[in-house]
């Protein structure tokens, strides 16, 4: 039997939402499942309606499904605003001060009252009612408070105690084994991966999505042993990044649409002055402000031709936590070995969304080292080799004088407007591009999944693999999915596309922007699944969707 | 290295005549200097943004960041704080850091980081040929504004006491002992340090004469006194034909971002074993 739970827990903004659901998904770890937490609320500190939904499965999963088993309602409109979601079975549990529903109604305010606690911890009331209906055994919500909820864990315990006494268990989740996986968000595997690739820096302004990671990194700063900081705006940014970058240390900045409009002038200079710079951008749905906090991937050309001029960059764009740990890692290594930016082009579905990650799948990093200076005066910025990568040395180094240049330079990064160099230094800058491409042969730039001997296949990018990938199984579907995207794995698409006779593309954008870009590259797409509302595309969505293109 | 050569082969495109030549042989005298008294140059650095002023990245043989327009002070900053060791030195101009770039200069100052900012002030554009900047006096006639400029210049002096800057001072090119001594004080000074330095522009805007008959030194008072500097800085307005005051107008002792935000730093296998510790909470 296929193991798959789904809860919805909805509330106020305020009323801790995005803690219960860490705490319930933390729960279904402990009992063996693989987890995932969508987290979907609006631009706003106070009211509003925020919920999550906190899924378990047997297998590794990256999305939520429409409808749920389990309703935790702190407000009407968790109730009101989710119709959808009710299955016949699904059993709504609901603080009865304030809800009316049919299910099982706890007084929280009752709750709170007699345990003397304040009103913040009535999220720990519906977790343990929660925990009592599924037959979770209160040992482990014991094990699992401390970690989550360091402050006040002893009366937190009381709350969620009294509220797990009033109820009776009605959907026993099993437990299905002793596999215990790690439960982060997107941006904290990307933190972790930029960490693992030598990061010392980072730099950012806050915008969501991106900003959890500016707070995960601020936060950990010391654990790390890296320096944050937070200037004046974007531009200031990149350009701080470019002189800590310049001085020797691996730097990153975080952004989203909006903030990298102000970078893309610096991202130029790191282009044309070689500079090594990751950036990562977490997109959210645009033009403009946008939706705040909802989720699109509309901003693929944008970060491809970003900057005026033409220079290489690396641009991948992981679709899970692990992809994310990975492949930061690999773009900081890019960056310094190739002298280039390197882009990690992520959603609000990957940034916020919780993931089981397993440490012991992570893929092997095998990075290598940028090329230094031999030493032997004069140093030349820019050197020619046949590679098209100069000796990196930094100001302060004895006898090195380091000049980088945002003008047409020669190879000491002397302003020259002579043709001869102009040509020389531009091929030098497209021999990076050549090597790039060349080495990233040696990495899974695109994964699959599903049936290999499919005649139809689903391509996307980012985190649509999540029901991409569920949707395939189901219906035994290919599944192909470029993971780097600049260089453009033109060589390995072809390759893994033998043998498919109908592609059909899904993106959250309105113009199939992975399928202008492989057009471009002389693969045609037979259809587009194109979803645009904010709102990750959910298994089911994507089934009714690809019906109506004849799958 | 010592006794360096440090003038590169670079040709010079300066006007005959330009400020900028002044202020590149302050800068190099004051550098050999330095040199002389132990300073190694290879831990100076030379940041600038991109206008007539700017050429002197390509022309000194020190390590430089030749940056974009109005965009050197974040890049000088992000150099302090990787590495505390170099001494950071920003050649700017007036359009560049006044204008495109006004919110880095503020904020660096604010912040009291360790770098020094020269202002190469013509109070024009001078590599775009000509235009009015935000020192411009009310009612130039630049290529841009053909009928005058309806704007009031901006004393960049008090606006740099309001934002923190520790280190203010004037300089002008035909005073180049005094400029000098500026240059020196304020790479000397520990935290943000500033100098207007005002320079003709030959070709667009030559105020040799008004320069010449208008400036004076600063009269000896308290430093530190933040009224009475402002009270010195705003007796000339930028506009106004009021004497011209030069010299060093306001100086404290402050802590730096930089020295604040220092990190210890780790080696890269105890870092992949902390993510490694973080990944084990979250179990
Ligand atoms: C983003 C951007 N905008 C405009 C320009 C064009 N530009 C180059 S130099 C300059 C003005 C230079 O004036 P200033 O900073 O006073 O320097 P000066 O030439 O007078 O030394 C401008 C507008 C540019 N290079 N970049
Ligand atoms: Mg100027």
């Amino acid at each position: 039997m296929v193991q798959d739970i789904s809860i919805l827990v909805g509330g106020k903004a305020g009323d801790g939402i995005n803690s219960a659901s860490a705490v319930i998904a933390q729960l279904l770890n402990q009992l063996g499942y693989y987890t995932y937490i969508y987290f979907d609320y609006p631009s706003l500190i106070r009211g509003g309606h925020n919920f999550a939904i906190i899924r378990g499965s047997d297998t590794p999963i990256g999305v939520h499904k429409t409808t749920v088993d389990f309703v935790l309602a702190l407000n009407q409109d968790t109730i009101a605003n989710h119709k959808m979601r009710f299955k016949e079975t699904t059993l709504t549990i609901f603080n009865s001060d304030v809800v009316k529903a049919e299910g099982q109604g706890i007084s929280v305010n009752g709750v709170l009252k007699t345990e003397n606690a304040p009103v913040i911890m009535g999220n720990s009331a519906i977790i343990g009612a929660f925990a009592k209906a599924a037959g979770i055994p209160w040992d482990i919500i014991i094990k699992v408070f401390p970690a989550y909820i360091p402050k006040g864990t002893e009366i937190n315990l009381r709350v969620a105690r009294r509220a797990f006494d009033q109820v009776t268990p009605v959907y026993p989740v099993e437990s299905i084994g002793s596999r215990r996986l790690c439960l982060i968000t997107g941006n904290e595997a990307i933190g972790l991966g930029l960490i693992a690739g030598g990061l010392s820096a980072y730099v950012s302004y806050p915008m969501t999505p991106s900003s959890s990671l500016l707070h995960f990194l601020a936060e950990n700063a010391q654990r790390f042993g890296i320096t944050v900081v937070h200037p004046e705006n974007e531009i200031a940014v990149i350009l701080m990044a470019l002189g800590f970058s310049y001085a020797g240390e691996r730097v990153a900045v975080g952004t989203s649409g909006g903030g990298f409009c102000l970078m893309t002038e610096g991202v130029s200079l790191a282009g044309m002055a070689e500079i090594p710079v990751v950036l990562v951008v977490s997109q959210r749905t645009g033009p403009s402000t946008g939706l705040p906090t909802y989720t699109a991937q509309s901003d693929l050309h944008f970060i491809v031709n970003a900057g005026q001029g033409e220079f290489p960059r690396f641009v991948v764009a992981p679709g899970d936590t692990r992809e994310a740990y990975y492949w930061s890692a690999v773009a900081m290594d890019v960056a310094w070995r190739y002298q280039v930016p390197a882009f990690i082009l992520a959603d609000k579905t990957l940034s916020e969304g919780t993931f089981s990650l397993d440490p012991a799948d992570l893929p092997e990093l095998s990075l290598g080292e940028p090329i230094d200076w031999d030493g032997k005066p004069p140093y030349r910025r820019y050197a020619e080799t046949g590679s098209g990568v100069s000796p990196l040395a930094f100001p302060g180094t004895n006898g090195a004088v380091v000049k980088v240049n945002s003008y047409a330079h020669d190879e000491f990064g002397i302003t020259t407007e002579d043709s001869g160099v102009v040509t020389q230094m531009t091929r030098k800058r497209m021999r990076k591009a050549a090597l790039l491409a060349e080495a990233m042969e040696t990495f899974s730039t695109v994964s699959t999944d599903g049936p290999a001997n499919a005649g139809t296949a689903l391509v996307c990018w980012g985190s649509v693999q999540g029901a991409c990938r569920e949707v395939a199984r189901e219906l035994g579907l290919r599944l192909i999915k470029p993971v780097v995207l600049s260089p453009f794995p033109e060589l390995l698409l072809n390759r893994t596309l033998q043998g498919v006779r109908r592609l059909i593309a899904v993106e959250e954008n309105s113009t199939g922007q992975l399928a202008a870009l492989l057009r471009f590259h002389g693969i045609t797409v037979d259809a587009m699944v194109l979803h645009y509302d904010g709102r990750p595309i959910t298994p089911d969505i994507l089934m009714d969707r690809l019906r109506e293109v004849g799958v | 290295m010592t006794g360096r050569q440090l003038v590169t082969s670079a040709q010079n495109t300066w006007c005959p005549g330009c400020g900028n030549f002044t202020i590149q042989h302050t800068l190099k005298t004051v550098l050999a200097g330095m040199e002389q008294e132990g300073t190694r140059l290879d831990d100076v650095v030379l940041v600038s943004g991109i206008g007539c002023h700017a050429k002197i990245a390509d022309y000194l043989n020190i390590n430089s960041f030749y940056a974009i327009h109005g965009r050197a002070i974040p890049v000088a900053s992000g150099i302090k704080l990787a590495n505390r060791e170099l001494k950071v030195i920003c050649c700017v101009g007036d359009g560049d850091v006044y204008a495109e770039g006004l919110d880095h200069l503020i904020f660096a100052a604010k912040r009291n980081i360790d770098i020094t900012v020269i202002v190469h002030d013509n109070r024009v554009y001078g590599l775009t040929t000509g235009q009015y900047t935000p020192t411009s006096p009310l009612g130039f006639k630049g290529k841009s504004t053909p009928m005058g400029t309806m704007e009031y210049p901006l004393n960049p002096l008090e606006l740099m006491l309001a934002s923190g800057a520790t280190y203010i001072a004037r300089g002008y090119t035909k005073k180049m002992d005094l400029l000098k001594t500026l240059i020196r004080g304020a790479i000397d000074h520990r935290g943000f340090s500033f100098i207007d330095v005002l320079q003709i522009c030959a070709t667009f805007l030559n105020l040799t004469d008004h320069y010449n008959t208008h400036t004076r030194d600063l009269p000896a008072y308290d430093r530190s006194d933040a009224l009475l500097a402002c009270e010195k800085i705003r007796e000339w307005d930028y506009n106004s034909g009021a004497p011209i005051a030069l010299g060093l107008f306001y100086q404290r002792k402050a802590p730096t971002f930089d020295e604040q935000l220092q990190h210890k730093s780790l080696p890269k296998t105890e870092r992949l074993l902390r993510t490694r510790e973080f990944l084990a909470t979250r179990q």
